[in-house]
């Protein structure tokens, strides 16, 4: 019987005639395997010289030369100082404080050099105005070492001397004195004194010379509406420390509005401190990082923002604002009664590049007399004007520009009228672009000057009234460069050099007796007469504007808000944004931000359509996930003014207003580029009008997007004791264990606290230190510099792209970003709770999909996430070859030579904070990033190791921060005290959501964050008892 | 029996060669004292006390003149009588100019004023405290001609090379003399063995060569004794892992690594002879992890006016000169250091056109392990000797210890921290010796065995 069974083994044998069946059946392959094309040919074989036993003894020969010269160890050189510098001490490393202006950071920073290498940007804690680097500024050091910068001066593309080049501007502009045409200079807005008296010295001795700064993202409107009211070019100031109620109309100020730098002061006030904190209203389209952390986000679109803007200024003024609509009025109600009882403790700002929108903001906080609006010191960290570079751009096309000299502005790249401007550029004589790196504009110039990094640069800069920073150089210029002031003084004919012309300026107008030395070691500098001599000018500017005012709310305010209430809305609105990583696109080769993973969407390398979930159901488009764990997208085709962008892919954003998209700046650079650096597209060819709400249209087009996303869940799925929130009211008036619930198991059949019950015997950790990290989720905003800072510190790989897509990003801290189902997180608690049986409405299994999506507009919380420490370790115990074990002092360390990479300690870890080298990330081509090349490699923490392929890497709690404290206070035979420990990213906290230090001191701060009742622990029922701990989020629900 | 002359034509040579060598050696030994006399005659010629007049020039003028060469002053030689020849200057001027030199070149002096334009207007330090009598003691030793460079140093280079060239040959003498003997044992052996068989035979002795035949042969046995064979391999097996184990663990250790240097530079002479402080070239241990290269600059502290290698007072040894280690050869090796560093010694200037010099690392930890040098030498206070060994006695640099973790383990085990007199330990010392029950903590006791202290 069995033997009759015909076994198949192919759907093929069923066709008796098939001949490839029928030919399988004799032979082993369907056809000749031609062996005789390189066996057959006897000759050939027979008259090779090398036979198969000379071969294997090559082969046997090389094998042994390889193995015995792997057994010589290599001679290391090892090269001294000839002369070495006083200051330096091989080992030892030195700061200088220094300051970021490249028109459109500003920052006062430090400066972490080792053997005379920058390698680490720290904040400046004595700069009270700008003293806290962002995540870009923390990553400007690797620009620094960038290999593609310029090396040297270019004429048409090849190398020439300064000289050549000076020679050329300078016969260009003798040339052109007394005629007609003009010398323009578009440059950066400095900010700088210095650079402002040099420039009106170049006027002074060329009166055709004319000055035009230009701003990449224009503030246009607001610096506008500020001049018409107050006099002056500048920005007003907020201080969101001293406001008790914030509403923004599409104001992203925790990011790059108005220059940034205001993160500080507001995480300062939302911390609930005697019972109270700010709280944040958010009228906006595009989910900002601003908007995540409102405690009310309302999501409208830009054309509705400024009618409900208007609509307040009505109510607040007692005026009746008409406008075509009473579909706001609850809403505007509702914000005017709060702004009414917060008083002067509102402030109202705006986002929206409107003259109008400014005006009306401006008068709202005169009007308040609100205690965190300052416009007696304004900023001047914006200058651009939209008239002058249009007015430039007409004159150059016209041929009435001579020269045009350029220094910090890419404009090719980032005007939305870039071919007027090329055009231009063609009918100008002479045109001199000034420039770190090759790029669209000076692959479009005669002349380019190779400039300074800011790190290799002197300067000076007053970022707001009164309070000025200096810029020293930190590194000797790493190549053939300039920086464009000293040229200017150059073609002035001086002999000066830019240093002692800065001196000047600073001895005859800024220092007023006080010690220069003194002002460059701290790198700040505020004069207490120039407060004086502000509060003066307050006065009179107080006066013009009273004066003003009157007319204002006569005439011209009333136009405004007419003209903002009869805003009206045609189709789809699209908002340009800067994202936190990229800003307006200066440092796009820099691998660290553009491996950095968006804080909203989570997306790296990339920049986006973001969508609402109802206009993409519309517009049938999706994100999806797919097996690899990837997210892909689709494409849809952008049109602005009949100006496309062909294919642009969406994330769909909740939370974006329904009617609107956005689309971020800085991306879609080409030029000067390595090919992984190449990604995104332009969004400036939309900036029309440099108006950054536009209307647009969006058509599906065909093709599949991969992005690379780092975190593709999206919503915390009712885990309430993951973010533990709470609201203010619950805050103040219940016990802390109703809302900081401590978890409980079952012991015994008994409900005990979970921190009751452990398996292990506890080590006393009582004697010496005992490191903790706090988090405050209330003045994280999310904002990532410590990410770079980590990086930095730490010398942590960038993997690229495609390897981020697979997850296998190498990030030590990651910022997780949370989105909530229902309307708040509470819903989502309330919704898992009432889930039963499987099946149903109240139904788990349906109602845990429904969990996973995020609501339209959910509230967002953010949590950063590092290796927790935990005392109890789940990785320690798994590891086969003890690579990771526990120190005393509580820090869980990671011995990289030891690891032998079975990631059992990665599979155990609950919170997923070992990452594991899946390759060799330095000396590799195929990650040819800073690791790859000598100029990049400048840039790694010499006390921290490069790992290897095939180890787990992860958080070290700085350890070689704590331990160099440590050795400090033995060498000096001193106490640590308070504050002396510090991470990277503790540091680098500038809104003081991370605190580091050690639990034993009984007088730390982070003791007392210890105590405090919104301390809780991650994952506490596992019973990992981490280091780290958080504190829970206190929102401000407070309606008026 | 034939053999015989050989040996005593071998024992011939090397008796021979003896005597050649200690002829060769006897007139080294001989040349120094001459030369050393000379040196204390010398001493004599002078109006002052030329002995004394020496201290006092290495205290006070060393640092800026030297007898025959300009360095950042003129030469000394002779000054006295110089000055007064050429310039018809007198004592008088002499002691002026040395208490208060200054003084002399603003009083408009012109002679004064001449030495101080051609010595790039460096004005000579005014030495108040020295008394007349010190000034001609000084004189006297300027006065007195130096000694005559030591002349047969060509001959003692060569001569060394013969020594050192006879040693070798003596070595490899013994060698076959050893090898010969055990060869003729062999022979005579056979021989013997040979005459007794041919004894046996001429009295008719039957020497029965099959009866081992019948026996299995021994290696048979043992092969087919399986729990030999087992018990063999076993021991084998073992042993072999036990060297290939020792072998593989000495991979990457380079304990007595001294590779030759750029410049050879002398730690006997440096730390030993002279006595210098470890850190006071090695600044950087004191406040870093590294110990530092010294730069060049910190050579010219005292090189400037070190020009040229003069020997200890014995002069040098048999060993030295037998390795080549003559004055000649370390004046050399400071050449070599004046070429790195730019230095001109003829118009004592830094020409600015330095070459770094390329020294060869001895001690290479790995790039995972931290080690951090002012924790042990500032914190600790452990001695440079403790891991580096006897440097002061080192002529070429070499690895003493073995750099192993194994080795840092020990040592943390064993060695008590200081805590004395550091604050920083008062607390964490008073608690965990409690919780311990010790008078003393160990490095390890305090976290020093914790992985992540030297791994991250």
């Amino acid at each position: 019987m069995a033997s009759n069974k015909k076994y198949w083994k192919n759907e093929a044998e069923l066709n008796p005639n098939d001949s490839i069946v029928e030919a399988l059946k004799q032979n082993e392959f369907v056809e000749q395997i031609p062996v005789d094309d390189f066996l057959g040919d006897k000759e050939t074989l027979s008259s090779t010289n090398t036979n198969r036993r000379d071969f294997l003894k090559y082969v046997g020969f090389s094998t042994a030369a390889a193995s015995l010269a792997a057994c010589e160890g290599p001679v290391v050189k090892s090269i001294p100082y000839v002369v070495l510098p006083e200051n330096i001490v091989p080992g030892v490393a030195n700061y200088y404080a220094t300051t970021i202006a490249n028109g459109f950071d500003f920052a006062s920073i430090l400066i972490k050099t080792r053997e005379g290498r920058p390698i680490k940007v720290e904040n400046n804690t004595l700069a009270k105005i700008g003293g806290s680097a962002n995540a870009r500024v923390q990553g400007s050091v690797l620009s620094l070492y960038d290999s593609t910068r310029l090396q040297g001066p270019l004429a048409n593309g090849e190398p020439v001397e300064w000289d050549v080049l000076n020679a050329a501007v300078k016969a260009k502009m003798g040339g052109l004195k007394g005629s007609a045409k003009k010398i323009a200079v578009l440059t950066q807005t400095y900010a700088s004194p210095s650079t402002n008296r040099l420039m009106s010295d170049l006027v002074a001795a060329n009166e055709n010379v004319v000055h035009v700064t230009y701003d990449a993202i224009s503030e246009d409107a607001a610096l506008t509406a500020f001049e018409n009211k107050y006099g002056e070019r500048a920005l007003a100031d907020y201080d969101f420390e001293k406001a008790g109620l914030i509403v923004s109309f599409g104001a992203d100020f925790i990011a790059d509005w108005q220059g940034g730098g205001y993160d500080a002061g507001y995480s300062r006030g939302r911390v609930p401190k005697n019972g109270k904190m700010s709280r944040h209203v958010q009228l906006e389209a595009n989910m900002s990082l601003t908007g995540a952390n409102a405690d009310k986000r309302v999501a409208m679109k830009p054309s509705a923002q400024k009618v409900v803007l208007a609509k307040l200024y009505g109510k607040l003024n007692g005026t009746s604002v008409g406008g075509n609509t009473s579909e706001y009025d609850v809403l505007v109600g509702s914000i005017a009664t709060e702004i009414k009882k917060a008083g002067s403790s509102a402030v109202v700002v705006t986002g929206l590049d409107d003259v109008n929108a400014q005006a009306v903001v401006l008068a709202i906080n005169e009007m308040l007399a609100s205690k965190a609006f300052d416009v007696a010191a304004p900023k001047y960290v914006r200058k651009g004007s939209v008239k002058a570079v249009n007015a430039l751009i007409a004159d150059m096309k016209a041929g009435r520009v001579g020269a045009l000299l350029m220094d910090g502005v890419n404009p090719v790249y980032t005007l939305p009228n870039a071919a007027d401007f090329k055009e231009g550029l063609s009918k100008v004589d002479l045109t001199v672009a000034f420039s770190t790196n090759w790029n669209e504009t000076t692959e479009a110039v005669q002349y380019v000057g190779s400039t300074n990094h800011y790190l290799e640069s002197w300067g000076d800069i007053e970022i707001k009234k009164g309070h000025y920073s200096l810029m020293q150089p930190t590194i000797k210029e790493l190549f053939d460069t300039k920086q464009f002031q000293t040229v200017v003084l150059e073609l002035l004919g001086s002999e000066q050099t830019y240093y002692d012309y800065i001196k000047e300026t600073w001895s005859s107008s800024v220092l007023n007796g006080a010690s220069w030395n003194q002002a460059l070691q701290d790198g700040v500098f505020s004069s207490d007469t120039m407060v004086v001599d502000s509060e003066g000018a307050t006065q009179n500017v107080a006066a013009i504007a009273e004066d003003a005012a009157e007319v204002v709310t006569n005439t011209s305010m009333a136009s405004a808000i007419r003209s903002l209430a009869n805003t009206t809305s045609d189709g789809m609105e699209l908002t340009l944004y800067s994202k936190v990583g990229m800003g307006d696109g200066q440092q796009a080769s820099n691998p660290w931000l553009q491996e950095f993973p968006d804080p909203i969407t989570r997306v790296s390398w990339d920049n986006y359509v973001t969508i609402s979930k109802a206009d993409a159901v519309e517009l049938g488009v999706e994100n999806v996930n797919v097996a690899n764990g990837g997210m892909d997208g689709n494409y849809v085709k952008l049109t602005v003014n009949g100006v496309s962008i062909e294919q642009v892919p969406v994330v769909v954003q909740p939370g974006q207003a329904k009617g609107t998209v956005g689309l971020s700046f800085g991306y879609g650079k080409k030029v000067g580029l390595k090919e992984d650096m190449q990604t995104g597209v332009n969004a400036f060819t939309l900036y029309d009008g440099f108006n950054a709400n536009q209307s647009v249209s969006l058509e599906k087009v065909a093709g599949n997007h991969e992005f690379a996303c780092i975190q593709l869940h999206k919503t915390l799925m009712g885990r309430g004791d993951i973010i533990k929130e709470t609201t203010l009211e619950i805050f103040n008036t219940k016990n802390h264990s109703e809302w900081n619930e401590v978890p409980v198991v079952s012991l015994d059949h008994q409900e005990v606290p979970a921190t009751s019950v452990d398996l292990w015997d506890s080590f006393d950790r009582t004697i010496g230190h005992h490191f903790n990290m706090s988090i405050d989720l209330n003045a994280c905003t999310g904002c990532g510099s410590c990410v770079i800072a980590c990086h930095a510190e730490n010398n942590v790989p960038v993997v690229g792209k495609a390897e981020v897509r697979k997850s296998r990003d190498m990030h030590w801290l990651r910022i997780d970003r949370y989105y909530s189902s229902e309307e708040t997180f509470e819903g989502d608690n309330a919704k898992k709770d009432g889930f039963d049986g499987l099946f149903g409405d109240a139904g788990s299994l349906g109602g845990f999909g429904e969990l996973e999506d995020p609501s339209a507009n959910p509230q967002v919380a953010f949590q950063p996430v590092m290796c927790q420490h935990c005392n109890h370790a789940p990785c320690e115990t798994v590891c086969p070859v003890a690579a990771t074990s526990h120190g005393r002092q509580g820090q869980n360390q990671m011995a990289y030579n030891r690891c032998v990479g079975t990631r059992y300690c990665a599979n155990n870890c609950p919170y997923k904070v070992r990452r594991f080298n899946w390759f060799l990330y330095n000396n590799n081509d195929e990650f040819d990033f800073h690791m790859n090349n000598d100029l990049g490699k400048m840039v790694l923490n010499p006390d921290v190791n490069v790992r290897s392929r095939g180890v787990i890497e992860k958080c070290s709690m700085c350890i070689q921060k704590t331990q160099k404290t440590i050795l400090d206070a033995k060498r000096d035979g001193r106490v640590i005290e308070d504050g002396e420990f510090q991470t990277a990213c503790s540091s680098a906290c500038s809104n003081g959501a991370i605190v580091f230090g050690d639990i034993n001191d009984e007088k730390s701060k982070v003791s007392e964050l210890k105590a405090s009742d919104r301390m809780y622990h991650l994952l506490e029922h596992v019973g990992t008892q981490p280091n780290v701990f958080y504190h829970v989020k206190v929102r401000n629900t407070n309606e008026a | 029996m034939k053999k015989v002359p050989n040996r005593n034509q071998f024992s011939k040579i090397l008796g021979l060669s003896l005597i050649a060598f200690l002829l060769f050696v006897s007139p080294l030994t001989a040349q120094d004292e001459p030369a050393a006399e000379a040196a204390t005659t010398e001493v004599a010629a002078g109006a002052g006390d030329a002995k004394n007049g020496k201290a006092l020039f290495n205290q006070n003028c060393a640092a800026c003149h030297a007898l025959n060469r300009k360095m950042t002053g003129p030469a000394l030689e002779n000054v006295e009588s110089r000055l007064s020849e050429d310039e018809g200057l007198g004592k008088e001027w002499l002691y002026a100019w040395i208490k208060n030199s200054p003084g002399v070149i603003k009083s408009g002096d012109a002679y004064a004023n001449k030495i101080y334009a051609e010595y790039n207007q460096a004005a000579m330090t005014a030495f108040p405290t020295l008394s007349d009598s010190d000034i001609d003691d000084i004189l006297a030793y300027t006065a007195a001609a130096p000694a005559a460079a030591p002349a047969p140093v060509a001959g003692a280079a060569q001569a060394n090379a013969t020594t050192t060239g006879s040693a070798g040959v003596s070595n490899e003498i013994i060698l076959g003399a050893l090898v010969l003997v055990f060869g003729l044992l062999v022979v005579m052996l056979l021989l013997v063995n040979k005459t007794l068989q041919r004894i046996a035979q001429a009295n008719g002795i039957v020497i029965e060569k099959d009866s081992a035949s019948k026996r299995t042969p021994i290696w048979k046995a043992f092969a087919q004794n399986q729990f030999l064979v087992l018990v063999t391999a076993i021991v084998l097996l073992l042993g072999s892992a036990y060297f290939a184990y020792g072998w593989m663990m000495q991979v990457g250790v380079d304990q007595g690594y001294a590779p030759i240097q750029p410049i050879h530079y002398s730690h006997k002479i440096h730390a030993g002879d002279n006595k210098i402080e470890c850190k006071y070239c090695h600044s950087s241990a004191r406040v870093s992890k590294h110990s530092g290269i010294p730069s060049l600059n910190v050579c010219m502290n005292c090189h400037k006016s070190v020009y040229e290698y003069t020997g200890n007072p014995e002069g040098p040894s048999q060993e030295d000169l037998a390795n080549g280690y003559t004055n000649e050869f370390y004046t050399g090796e400071i050449k070599k250091l004046y070429k790195a560093v730019g230095w001109d010694e003829e118009t004592q200037n830094y020409t600015g056109d330095s070459q770094p010099v390329e020294w060869v690392r001895i001690h290479n930890l790995p790039d995972f392990a931290y080690f951090n040098h002012s924790q042990h030498v500032s914190v600790a206070g452990v001695e440079c000797q403790t891991c580096h060994g006897p440097v002061e006695e080192m002529e070429i640099m070499y690895q003493y210890s073995p750099l192993t973790m194994g080795w840092c383990i020990d040592c943390h085990r064993e060695t008590n921290v200081k805590v004395e007199g550091n604050e920083y330990y008062e607390k964490i010392h008073a608690e965990l010796s409690k919780k311990y029950g010790v008078e003393n903590l160990t490095a390890a006791q305090l976290g020093g065995l914790e992985c992540g202290k030297c791994h991250y």
